[in-house]
């Protein structure tokens, strides 16, 4: 066990390197630097903000002096939001996209497993195709779209909620609407499809010949299967929905990481773009990492000997 | 009891009085009166009978009819605009009435539903090219190739696609061009993958093996016989990721990265309609019913795809 997560997290240090200097060298093949504005600055002056932040240097000799830092955790200073911290602003506008994200995340399982078990358990009756066909309408409608409806009718029209911004528990709703209409789709999809199978499967048969109630079989003996495609979805979800999506955030006005790295491409805050790519790295990285150890835990048929897996 | 046991044994007897045995014809036995036919044909008959893919596949050939006819035909074009004429309702003269600049939704709306086919069409032909052959090699090659081109496959995935999209848009100049190229650099992983794990599975297959023992080379066992058997999860896929490369260049029109003004696309149209809408909703709803119609039609008739190709999956 230990050796295989070792081998895992040995794997995942080298993505990161070479996720980073990828990043690293396209950024700077493109032309442009975050200081060429329309109005221009005096070239001495500009020379003294390049070398500053050690623009001045060849780009290879710049890229050593960044995996430096980067192997210190020191991601830099911004470029543009002058003495701030890359470390900062990732850490104030994470916050915001992480509270929205973990909510949208936990709701979307709430409901997507229970509206997959439900149309499972009726197969080819009414609710089960009503249930499927909401599903089709949630993963073929962009979030964007979700967005401006759900602000328009429940913002301006019947003025439930705020329009942006977060201020009470209340204003968390619409967002979180908008961003989890396609997590919820799949994930009932998702279940419905693998409650199919186990329903049909000898255990469950044995489970009715024993007399357990239908309760108990359903939520002791069938979810414990049909939870594991979810769990193997949920892993890059969790990582997408938590770091921001740029679109909700733009319309509800939320301060979080999506709009961050927009601004700071355009700019070309290299520092900024840097923090934040390595950022989501290390998050989806994370989420897979998690997924692993958790489906060795859900699922005890999978066993590890000698660093592999076998099933 | 005896009496019943003999009862049996007279009714055995009486049951083979009355029946008679026939000469065998081995030949006639043998004989396959069903029609033969290849899996295409099996899979279409499949998806003849599946209601609500036909429906998706029938509203898909009319939206691309549409795009293609509508605009054509329309006296406006996409870029004219009557100051005069701002903001107007739907009428007999703008069917679907005009925007801030007084230019006609019909026209725009439909150049949208052009702009996100193409893109659609366009970045899914790519995919197919690139995703195939890579996950093929990926697949067919070495334990060591194949990690090492696997490795270099989830790095790229790693690399946000807004970062390629912005840098590809300050060298190119932001428009269509730059959006497909954008979205082909990364979109092709996911079919590797998939043509990946299929090619793993098979390459184990006795007819592998007799191919090679009949010395054909590897590219031949891949493309002659390995490739045409994971036909159908790639057919899939390639129908699923034409919405999926829809619904991300009207993700990126709507932030302003894509298709730029006075050139129309649906999601820059549901985005410069976003301030105003409250007022004129059918800037909002036009384009956007459009999109979701699109995209729906895509999906449906996607999941019947799957159904019809992978019968055993069919719930």
């Amino acid at each position: 066990m230990a050796r295989y997560l070792g081998g895992k997290f040995v794997n995942i240090i080298v993505s990161l390197l070479i996720l980073a200097t990828a990043t690293f060298f396209l950024m700077k093949a493109v032309p442009g630097d975050p200081f060429t504005q329309e109005k221009a600055i005096p070239p001495e002056i500009k020379a003294q903000i390049m070398a500053h932040y050690g623009l001045d240097k060849p780009v290879w000799h710049q890229y050593l002096i960044y995996m430096k830092n980067l192997f210190q955790f020191d991601l830099g200073e911004s470029m543009k939001s002058s003495n701030r911290t890359v470390t900062s602003i990732i850490a104030d506008s994470f916050g915001t996209s992480f509270k929205v994200g973990i909510i949208a995340i936990i709701v979307s399982v709430i409901i997507g497993v229970y509206l997959g078990m439900m149309a499972a358990l009726r197969h080819k009756k009414f609710i089960d195709n009503f249930f499927m066909f909401i599903a089709v309408l949630g993963i073929s409608i962009p979030s964007f779209v979700v967005g401006a409806m759900v602000q328009y009718f429940f913002g301006v029209k019947f003025q439930i909620f705020t329009v942006a911004g977060l201020e009470g528990p209340l204003d968390y709703v619409l967002p979180v609407v908008a961003l989890s209409t396609l997590p919820i789709a799949f994930i009932a999809r998702l279940t419905r499809s693998t409650m199919l199978e186990v329903l049909t499967s000898d255990y469950i048969r044995t489970a009715k010949a024993k007399g357990l109630t239908p309760h108990a079989i359903l939520w002791q003996h069938g979810l414990r299967n049909g939870i594991l495609p979810v769990v193997t979805y949920l892993g890059p979800m969790t990582a997408n929905v938590i770091t921001g999506s740029v679109v909700v955030e733009q319309i509800f006005g939320l301060p979080g990481l999506g709009a961050y790295f927009v601004e700071s491409i355009t700019n070309r805050d290299y520092t900024l773009i840097m923090g934040i790519t390595i950022f989501y790295a290390v998050i989806l990285m994370a989420a897979r990492f998690v997924t692993d150890v958790l489906y060795i835990i859900i699922d005890p048929r999978i066993k590890i000997s000698g660093g592999v897996v076998k099933k | 009891m005896s009496t019943q046991l003999k009862d049996i044994q007279h009714s055995e007897a009486n049951t083979q009085a009355l029946f008679e045995k026939l000469p065998q014809r081995h030949k006639e036995a043998e004989i396959i009166t069903a029609e033969s036919r290849s899996t295409f044909q099996e899979s279409w008959a499949r998806l003849r009978k599946n209601k609500y893919a036909m429906t998706g596949m029938y509203v898909l050939i009319i939206m691309i009819i549409l795009a293609i006819v509508c605009p054509m035909l329309s006296p406006y074009n996409t870029y004219t605009n009557d100051l005069d004429n701002t903001y107007a309702a739907p009428s007999a003269k703008h069917w679907f009435g005009t925007d801030n600049l007084g230019r006609d939704m019909f026209t725009r709306s439909w150049r949208g539903v052009q702009i996100s086919l193409i893109v659609g069409f366009t970045a899914a032909l790519i995919d197919l090219l690139i995703g195939v052959a890579y996950g093929g090699i990926m697949g067919f090659a070495g334990k060591r190739l194949g990690n090492a081109m696997n490795k270099f496959a989830e790095v790229l995935y790693a690399i946000p696609y807004m970062l390629v999209v912005i840098l590809l848009g300050v060298v190119m100049g932001s428009g269509l061009f730059t959006i497909i190229l954008a979205l082909s650099i990364t979109g092709w992983i996911t079919m590797s993958w998939i043509v990946r794990g299929q090619i793993l599975q098979l390459k184990n297959q006795e007819y592998v093996l007799a191919a090679q023992s009949m010395g054909a080379s590897g590219g031949r066992i891949l493309f002659r016989h390995l490739i045409p058997n994971t036909l159908g999860p790639i057919i899939v896929t390639v129908t699923l990721s034409v919405p999926s490369a829809i619904f991300t260049e009207a993700f990126l029109s709507f932030l302003g990265l894509g298709v730029q003004s006075p050139d129309a696309s649906l999601g820059s149209l549901i985005s410069s309609a976003m301030s105003s809408w409250t007022l004129y909703p059918w800037v909002m709803a036009i384009p956007a019913s459009l999109l979701c119609i699109t995209m729906i039609a895509f999906n449906i008739f996607g999941d019947g795809l799957q159904d019809a190709f992978d019968p055993k999956m069919k719930k």
